[in-house]
């Protein structure tokens, strides 16, 4: 790429806008945030990942004011915001069910905030204009909610939160009420207003697509930890556990013993069945268990044993997902372990030349497979 | 429209005879000619004339309204009130016990709400009066408007008021400004709840009224026990007339803003 490579978590010069600094969150005896420390930064699009209870929204609700840490400081622009009420803070919540004022116009509910601050009419009024014109909705201004559909709804909700132009913008799952292609489109349009804003994004969703699509830094977060931070790419090439591999995306996970050799490391991962070869980052102890994930766009399928390909397996088709664009193979190999290998469907389904039951042949690179310590 | 079955005409004749016969009987006594309540001279306006010159009454009248008045605006305060701490504080210490004490006194006996309210006017040596009957009004109404308000606020999405904090309002601008006109017709018909609670209050006035106020209830109820006298008639069916307006203005102003409400969703849909 020609053009600056955005990375300040790269860059130890800088300093982050917002610092989790050891803060745990307890509800009763519920510990929904476990000794958390992260650092995001300004300009970011921050995307917090995780299964329901995972604690991604006590997070954010940490950062809006709603919730206060049990233990640990948490710091927006430098500041302790220890006991900043949510009203005082620079940060604007996009919420889940978009909360927006029923009794309010379009206008309104937009001009609500900014009423709230010292501003003339016609400063208030030319920032609702700019807000309507940012999110096309000069149309819908004299609306009320309940009179505009739910992608408009969304985008009363986005222009709400960022006519402030707070320092941080947390957005709570806000893409989940719209079809997918509604959501889709709306993806992009994100990721147009924080570009056009340079607003720090911070987004809570369950949706991996969603995370991976807008975010310049995706945390994989579970049982009130973060388990990885990095880019899109980064979670998804080269994930840390098995958990993360497992949450981004689809995996094959094959488990066995690693031992050194002269291109990497042999695993050996059935009886009577010839190591696989697989490139590691770290370094590995002769015997150690390990697991390979393998991402099934990342395995071949043929009907012939592949000539020169360091690992073969053989295997019987059980079942064949047909997603129009893309098949995805499950194949069962010794051991009973199933892998998926997916291809695009190049050619038309009728000549399709495999099948359900065919003995076939599975290969990938020795630098396809991620070494994954357990 | 379909006709209804034999049985179903009896049934709403009897239903409706049951609830209206005497009623219509009292209209009708009051335009009597006859000073005698059960026999019928003719039609006459003339009790209302008479009605009209009775200061006893007309002042008895002017205290009801003012009580009410008051005592429900009084009471919708603090119901909305309690209800909202219900409501919005979570589980504090002795939740439980402060919801079962504000709604204890929906089931609690009259006379004994009267009679308490009288020994604590005469231990604090409150001389009984118009405010009396305010505060006793107010005390047994609150009740009533908390539990309306409440269960609205149960439905009520918490977000909101986060929205309204997260956009810069304090917590008193965030209940003025958001909460309170969302909540609004719960609060409107917890008035009007209370308003006519305290209007048709015979027992609890009674215990707390003195003689310098007399509410129009314990005025026809005194009066009453001389003797029916056609006045009262008239009176009774002004009341009526009061109260039927009243209730059927209110169910019309719901009726319209829920057509209008409708209105703009279909147009909404079609654009």
């Amino acid at each position: 790429m020609a053009q600056n490579v955005f990375a300040p978590w790269d860059d130890p010069t800088e300093t982050p806008l917002i610092q989790f600094k050891g803060v745990t969150k307890r509800f009763g005896d519920f510990v929904a945030i476990d000794n958390l420390t992260q650092d995001i930064y300004a300009r970011e699009f921050f995307a917090l990942l995780g299964p329901s209870g995972c604690g991604k929204t006590t997070m954010m609700r940490m950062l809006a004011g709603f919730e206060a840490p049990s233990e640990g400081q948490i710091l927006i622009a430098g500041t302790d915001m220890a006991h900043v009420p949510p009203n005082l803070r620079a940060v604007n919540m996009m919420f889940q069910s978009y909360a927006l004022f029923p009794h309010l116009s379009v206008w309104d509910n937009i001009a609500f905030g900014l009423k709230r601050e010292r501003h003339t009419k016609d400063a208030v009024s030319a920032r609702v204009e700019e807000m309507l014109k940012l999110t096309r909705l000069e149309k819908f201004a004299k609306r009320k909610p309940h009179q505009i559909s739910g992608g408009q709804r969304q985008r009363v909700a986005l222009a709400r939160s960022l006519a402030k132009a707070p320092k941080l913008l947390l957005l709570d799952e806000p893409l989940g009420a719209l079809d997918k292609k509604l959501r889709q489109d709306t993806q992009f349009e994100l990721m147009d207003i924080q570009e056009k804003t340079g607003t720090t994004f911070v987004i809570v969703t369950h949706d991996q697509e969603e995370a991976m699509t807008v975010a310049s830094r995706v945390a994989v977060m579970d049982e009130g930890r973060i388990m990885q931070v990095s880019t899109p790419a980064q979670i998804y090439e080269a994930p840390n556990s098995v958990y993360v591999a497992d949450f981004i995306g689809d995996v094959n996970i094959i488990e066995g013993t690693a031992s050194p050799s002269v291109n990497g490391y042999e695993v050996r991962w059935a009886e009577g069945h010839a190591p696989l070869v697989a490139k590691a980052s770290q370094v590995l102890r002769e015997g150690q268990r390990i697991s390979l994930a393998i991402r099934p766009e990342k395995v071949s399928i043929s009907a012939e044993k592949p000539e020169n390909s360091v690992n073969a397996i053989e295997g019987k088709i059980i079942d064949i997902a047909y997603l129009g664009n893309l098949s995805t193979y499950h194949v069962e190999v010794a051991g009973g372990i199933m892998v998926k290998a997916q291809t695009a469907n190049t050619r038309r389904l009728s000549r399709r030349e495999l099948t359900w039951e065919d003995k076939v042949w599975l290969n990938w690179t020795d630098t396809a497979a991620v070494v994954l310590e357990q | 429209m379909k006709r209804m079955s034999w049985f179903n005409t009896v049934s709403i004749t009897l239903g409706f005879v049951f609830l209206y016969l005497p009623m219509v009987i009292l209209v009708v006594y009051s335009f009597n000619a006859s000073k005698l309540v059960t026999v019928w001279a003719g039609f006459s306006t003339k009790w209302y004339v008479e009605l009209m010159g009775n200061e006893a009454f007309l002042d008895a009248a002017w205290v009801t309204v003012k009580v009410a008045v008051l005592s429900s605006t009084l009471a919708t305060v603090l119901g909305t009130m309690a209800a909202y701490v219900l409501v919005r504080a979570g589980r504090f210490h002795g939740r439980t016990l402060f919801s079962g004490m504000i709604y204890a006194p929906l089931v609690m006996p009259e006379v004994i709400t009267g009679l308490s309210l009288l020994l604590l006017f005469i231990g604090i040596g409150l001389d009984r009066g118009i405010f009396t009957i305010i505060l006793a009004h107010t005390t047994f109404a609150m009740c009533y408007v908390s539990v309306v308000v409440s269960s609205r606020l149960v439905s009520f999405d918490r977000a909101l008021e986060e929205a309204a904090l997260d956009l810069g309002c304090t917590q008193f601008q965030a209940f003025r400004l958001v909460t309170l006109p969302i909540i609004a017709p719960a609060v409107i018909s917890g008035w009007l709840l209370a308003f006519t609670l305290s209007l048709d209050d015979l027992v609890i006035a009674s215990f707390t009224a003195g003689p310098s106020a007399t509410t129009l209830p314990i005025k026809i109820f005194s009066a009453v026990r001389l003797g029916v006298s056609p006045e009262i008639n008239a009176l009774s069916t002004i009341m009526i007339g009061i109260v039927t307006v009243g209730v059927i203005s209110a169910s019309l102003i719901s009726k319209r803003a829920s057509l209008r409400q409708q209105a703009e969703e279909q147009a909404a849909v079609r654009t």
